[in-house]
């Protein structure tokens, strides 16, 4: 009797979530589409940032973003591991290039500004010194591009979310698809504010690439596409530079731990197999 | 059961050190000698699986103060200093974030163990009201955690729950400008509440250490819920048996942790809190963490402000009342078939609620919210008192002896038979 109702009420309750949930899912999905999911080199447990992909959204970012978005990251960022691979060399070329702040007043008292060095954060945007500034002309500040992937995502919803966090399955890369997807989803050519998967079509930022914007050394066809994944390659990096190394650690913890476990297991065995 | 150790060390230097402070007596009686019920299964090995969390929390935090800024103007970024520039900072950072998760999943796998075999009933019923003060204070130290970094979600969620008191008559305003430090979540805010945050810890350790002493004084409850009756049958010795015990599901609790850790470690962490807060812009969606979201939904469902409020205390405070609530004198689920199917529509009212809670409001999740809230309190107020009336429970094994041997016999049967 008992029996009967647990079996049948705990599938019905679920049932129920699942019906509620899909018919609000349903409803969304007609106006708004969800961003498809790319493939990426930093996906998965072994997933790594691809060097030159990283240097061409770099690319992407100095030529178009850097109009007027900001990227708070230090320069010497760029040579460190696990990303972009930039020589010291280079870096210090690029950092001097552009005109930075200086912390402290000089001897007169006055803020001046000199070369950058790779320890410098990239400064602001030329055109927009600060967000007030930016707003002014958008109606909406830029975004920082340092975290944007990380603050980037869209609802995966029940009972995807799940799968997501799941070994072998998981992705977590709503960030970069989210980025990719507004980058491409300028699909109305009379209108440059109106984005497909924006929310609510209506986006401040207008077109801001389009194919044989950037011309790349290495070959990449110039394409929308290719600048879209490199950018939201880039901005991931930029979010998250720790990647690589994160996932290489975790490695090495993951089959210490499992090693270690499966020790335990054994000698727990043996201590209580002496029990009667 | 606890009883006075035997303890006498070895060499002169310990009798000496042992007859001016029995500290060595005290943790030779309370982690090697110490009767455990040899019965209990894995689930019983989430109260050092706890003691290891809170910890690496503690170890983790104080790293994280070290770099940390408490000031509105530069939480944000230092915790973004954190993450690029300190030395392994991204790891001590996702063991924290990630580390508060583990915490919650492993105190509420111990607290549904603790309902499901009746730990809370007599003479457990000080035991179990101890954990409750401790989870109150785990849920207050995770909130103002999250306040922490100054990102977007971290400032709505401060001005969510520090509202919620504008809700009590007459004094609320005072009590929230009080807490606020001000006249809204600012500076300092964030000041007090990273002071709390490091001192609730130190709080939770103090309650922690009444609760082991607790239960070593009434020594643990058991999946079959008999008491112990014969230390040398029912028992065996938590060194080296529940010890082993312990450390296996210890490190394969680790597994899950390190697998967030490294590979999903911003799975749980909401994206609008990788945007520094600025009190214009309020996050189109506005949710807690994972673990408070239950009470949320609760809090949510109800459309008068301060009933709502005291619904979402009543939540919490109720289950401090439990062993008194539940009248009937068998503990584990195992011998009460009526009990065991509220405990699992409780569970599903508790995931249910998890759910809704974080999902965007609308009239079909308001009911769903309402009828799974009305089988929350429902659960803890009518049918716990009621099945104590009512049920008819199944007869109990003689003693913890007869249950493992009744076990035993059962699995060698068909070796038997044949």
């Amino acid at each position: 009797m008992i029996r009967l109702k647990t079996s049948f009420f705990v599938p019905a309750a679920l049932a129920l979530l699942v019906v509620s949930g899909s018919i609000a899912l349903a409803q969304d999905e007609a106006e708004q589409p969800k961003p498809a999911r790319q493939s990426w080199s930093f996906s998965g447990m072994f997933g790594t940032f691809d060097q030159a992909q990283l240097q061409r959204g770099f690319q992407v970012y100095k030529e178009v973003c850097s109009n007027c978005h900001r990227l708070s990251i230090p320069f010497r960022a760029l040579e460190e591991p696990g990303g972009p691979g930039f020589s010291l060399a280079q870096v210090q070329t690029l950092a001097a290039s552009y005109q930075v702040v200086n912390d402290e007043p000089n001897e007169k008292g006055e803020v001046f500004k000199r070369p950058g060095a790779p320890s410098d954060i990239f400064p602001p945007p030329d055109a927009f010194p600060n967000d007030q500034a930016a707003a002014a002309s958008f109606g909406k500040a830029p975004p920082d591009m340092a975290l944007l992937a990380k603050a980037r995502k869209y609802e995966r919803g029940f009972p995807w979310f799940i799968f997501d966090a799941l070994p072998f399955v998981q992705y977590q890369e709503v960030g970069a698809d989210y980025i990719y997807a507004i980058l491409t989803g300028y699909t109305k050519s009379d209108d440059t504010q109106w984005n497909l998967y924006y929310p609510g079509h209506r986006i401040a930022m207008p077109q801001p690439i389009t194919d044989g914007a950037v011309a790349y050394k290495d070959g990449t066809p110039p394409t929308l596409d290719h600048y879209a994944k490199d950018m939201a390659a880039f901005l991931s990096w930029a979010a998250d530079p720790t990647l690589d190394e994160r996932k290489k650690i975790g490695l090495r913890v993951m089959i210490f731990l499992i090693v270690f476990s499966s020790l335990l297991y054994f000698t727990k065995k043996r201590i209580w197999s002496d029990l009667h | 059961m606890s009883g006075t150790s035997s303890y006498v060390p070895k060499s002169a230097l310990g009798r000496w050190f042992e007859s001016r402070l029995p500290i060595m007596g005290l943790v030779h009686s309370s982690f090697v000698a110490y009767p455990v019920p040899r019965n209990i299964s894995y689930l019983w090995a989430f109260g050092a699986i706890l003691s290891f969390m809170l910890i690496a929390q503690i170890v983790t935090g104080i790293v994280l103060a070290m770099h940390y800024v408490p000031s509105a103007a530069l939480a944000f970024a230092s915790i973004e200093h954190i993450m690029r520039d300190v030395n392994y900072g991204w790891l001590i950072r996702y063991l924290h974030t990630n580390g508060a998760s583990m915490f919650f999943l492993a105190v509420y796998i111990h607290m549904f163990r603790g309902l499901y075999y009746g730990s809370y009933k007599a003479p457990r019923e000080v035991l179990w009201i101890l954990g409750v003060i401790i989870y109150v204070l785990m849920t207050a130290a995770a909130f103002m955690g999250y306040v922490l970094p100054w990102g977007s979600m971290s400032f709505a969620g401060a001005t969510v729950i520090t509202n919620l008191f504008t809700a009590i008559p007459l004094v609320g305003g005072s009590v929230s400008h009080w807490l606020w430090g001000g006249y809204a979540v600012g500076d300092p805010t964030l000041n007090r509440f990273f002071s709390l945050h490091y001192l609730l810890p130190f709080m939770i350790v103090g309650v922690v250490g009444l609760h082991v002493w607790a239960l070593h004084v009434t020594g643990q409850n058991n999946p079959d819920g008999v008491e112990v009756k014969n230390v040398e049958r029912d028992t065996v010795p938590f060194t080296p048996y529940a010890t082993i015990k312990d450390f296996f599901a210890l490190s394969v609790f680790l597994i899950l942790y390190a697998w967030f850790v490294f590979y999903i470690p911003n799975y749980l962490l909401d994206a609008d809190n990788s945007v520094m807060a600025n009190p214009l812009v309020t996050p189109a969606h506005i949710v807690p963490e994972w673990y408070l979201l239950p009470f949320y939904a609760i809090l949510r469902a109800i459309p008068n402000k301060l009933v709502g409020v005291l619904a979402l205390g009543a939540a919490i405070a109720l289950l401090a009342f439990i062993p008194w609530l539940d009248t009937s004198p068998v503990k584990s689920a195992k011998y009460r078939p009526l009990f065991r199917f509220f405990f699992w529509v409780f569970v599903v009212c508790c995931i249910g609620l998890g759910y809704l809670g974080s999902q965007e409001v609308s009239d079909g999740t308001t009911l769903a919210a309402r009828i799974l809230a009305f089988g929350y309190f429902a659960f803890l107020i009518i049918v716990l008192p009621l099945l104590g009336l009512i049920e008819k429970t199944k007869p109990m094994p003689a003693s913890i002896a007869d249950a493992v041997l009744a076990k035993k016999g059962e699995a060698s049967a068909p070796s038997v038979a044949s």
